[in-house]
């Protein structure tokens, strides 16, 4: 109760801050079952997105956020309590440097060590129990926070989830001006009029290749920045 | 503290409720008749406008009465709101982030506590000078000197336009002026005046409208317009002259003087309008655009037309 007031404060505050402005190009809200996946720039991309929602949309969907970076003290309070976040293991962040990071992604799945593997299967588990039968998730195919100045490359956990639901609907949404509220590894908001749009959702084939999945997504959220 | 609602007051709120209600009117009946697709569209920003109008109206209104400090209250909040339409829309960087803070946060509101504590001499000191020399010093010490000029420049001249040369509108409420001391009249005669010579331009130059006057900066702006809505906007500032210290003459030629720089307001920031190619600042008044579109005139009305009533008549 107190979780789901806390959670309407801070995205009424998100929202006030940035005075985020919402665009839906060929793409309705509705409660159908959807993966909403962006850009992410800034700790208030979650917020913003969520709060632009329509308010009985929004307790049917929950962010997927990193389990090594918001699994202590308060904000896990904030992550699991307020938002009801998924949170999911970073692949391998233990084992492998930033470079070998992006390169796994390219990895047939026979090459990867077998904790690696089961790391996957896990976060995968976490995922589709959480997307239920009902639920709609929120996920950052970069992996972290960029500059804004470049989409990065996805992370192929966006193709894997598609395979084991093809059912859902997976909407592109851009949020333009966030890494200008609030940059990675700043404690201080500004207030800067940011957007969000959302996209329509992605056209795919029954056996779309894993790049052809990761070409076509980043491509829906470049096509929304350039509109 | 409410003011006492003075017979004066209370005869320029009668008369803005009657032409709002006679614009609405008109606004209802246009809306009945336009034929072509253009004329519609045009109807409908017409009353979009309209409808914003009584808005504005109401809550400038309401902060009149309760003075000094609504209206101190109601143009910090708009110098907020008009920093962040200026901000959003300019180039800034990463290393400019905390020196934005600053301006927000900070400096925005210290200019208003001065007015409200009615320290003038720190209140037009504090941007043009302590706020000039912070803003390079708080971005050098971010170590970035790419375009460090334009930067330092692009905020201060925000902070000049949005904070300081608004706040110069309250600031109207706080002169010491005789018979007339912290009377909001003098507040209430800029606003009206400024923005009925925008309304006045923009009826004119839509029935009139032929010659362009600066078709590369503003291209709605009309020599028809232009003249019609100056000569009547200063009529009816001329016709004002009751409600403030100047004699008819006096209220003719500040009038005047309102009307032209507020014209000259618009087109300055039209400029910036262009050179970022968008057509306003904001979406915040529906039908206006933000916040900066509906008060580029009162920038630049508004701090000369304090110091001339400072000058001339304290």
């Amino acid at each position: 109760m107190i979780g789901e007031w806390l959670a309407g404060l801070i995205a009424a505050f998100a929202r006030g801050l940035t005075g985020a402005t919402v665009q839906w190009v060929d793409c309705r809200p509705a409660a159908t079952q959807r993966v909403y996946f962006a850009n992410h720039t800034s700790h208030l991309d979650f917020a913003v997105l969520w709060s632009v929602l329509p308010r009985e949309l929004r307790s049917l969907v929950r962010p997927v956020a990193a389990k090594d970076y918001w699994s202590s003290g308060f904000r896990k309070e904030l992550a699991v309590n307020v938002f009801h976040a998924v949170l999911i293991e970073r692949r391998a962040r233990q084992t492998k440097d930033k470079s070998a990071e992006h390169d796994s992604a390219q990895q047939p799945a026979a090459e990867r060590s077998p904790v690696e593997h089961s790391l996957i299967e896990h976060a995968m588990d976490d995922l589709l129990q959480a997307l239920g039968e009902k639920n709609s998730l929120i996920i950052f195919p970069e992996g972290t926070r960029g500059t804004g100045e470049v989409i990065a490359p996805f992370k192929s956990g966006i193709y894997h989830l598609w395979r084991h639901r093809p059912d859902v609907e997976f909407v592109p949404v851009y949020l333009a001006n966030l890494n200008r509220v609030l940059p990675k590894g700043e404690f201080l908001p500004i207030p800067i009029i940011s957007r969000v749009i959302f996209g329509p959702p992605l056209q795919l084939e029954a056996h779309e290749s894993k790049e052809s999945f990761i070409r076509k997504a980043h491509q829906a959220i470049c096509t929304l920045r350039d509109l | 503290m409410i003011a006492k609602l003075d017979h004066q007051m209370l005869w320029i709120f009668a008369a803005l409720l009657a032409v709002l209600l006679v614009s609405s009117i008109i606004g209802f009946i246009l809306s009945r008749t336009a034929q072509s697709e253009g004329g519609k569209a045009t109807v409908k920003n017409l009353n979009a406008r309209i409808i914003a109008w009584w808005k504005m109206c109401g809550i400038f209104a309401l902060t009149l009465l309760i003075r000094p400090h609504g209206s101190i209250l109601l143009f910090a909040l708009i110098s907020f709101l008009a920093l962040r339409e200026y901000i959003s829309l300019i180039r800034t960087t990463r290393a400019d982030h905390n020196t934005l803070f600053w301006s927000f946060f900070v400096i925005t509101p210290l200019q208003y506590w001065l007015l409200y504590i009615h320290w003038y001499g720190l209140f037009v000191a504090l941007i043009p000078v302590y706020a000039f020399l912070f803003i390079p010093l708080r971005l050098v010490l971010e170590g970035d000197t790419s375009g460090f000029l334009d930067r330092a420049a692009r905020i201060h001249w925000g902070l000049m336009i949005c904070v300081y040369c608004i706040s110069y509108a309250p600031a109207l409420v706080i002169l010491d002026i005789p018979g007339h001391s912290q009377d909001p009249k003098l507040l209430l005669f800029l606003v009206i005046v400024v923005q009925l010579s925008d309304v006045f331009q923009y009826v004119w130059g839509k029935m009139l409208g032929k010659s362009k006057i600066a078709p590369h900066v503003s291209p709605n702006k009309t020599w028809e317009g232009f003249v019609g809505g100056i000569l009547c906007a200063t009529a009816v500032g001329t016709g004002l002259w009751w409600m403030t210290p100047f004699s008819r003459l006096q209220a003719c030629a500040m009038s005047l003087l309102i009307t032209l720089l507020g014209f000259a307001g618009g087109l300055v920031m039209s400029a910036i309008k262009r050179d970022r190619s968008v057509k306003d600042f904001g979406s915040t008044i529906e039908g206006h655009g933000g916040i900066l579109d509906r008060l580029d005139s009162v920038c630049f009305s508004a701090p000369i037309f304090f110091h001339l009533t400072r000058f001339f008549f304290t």
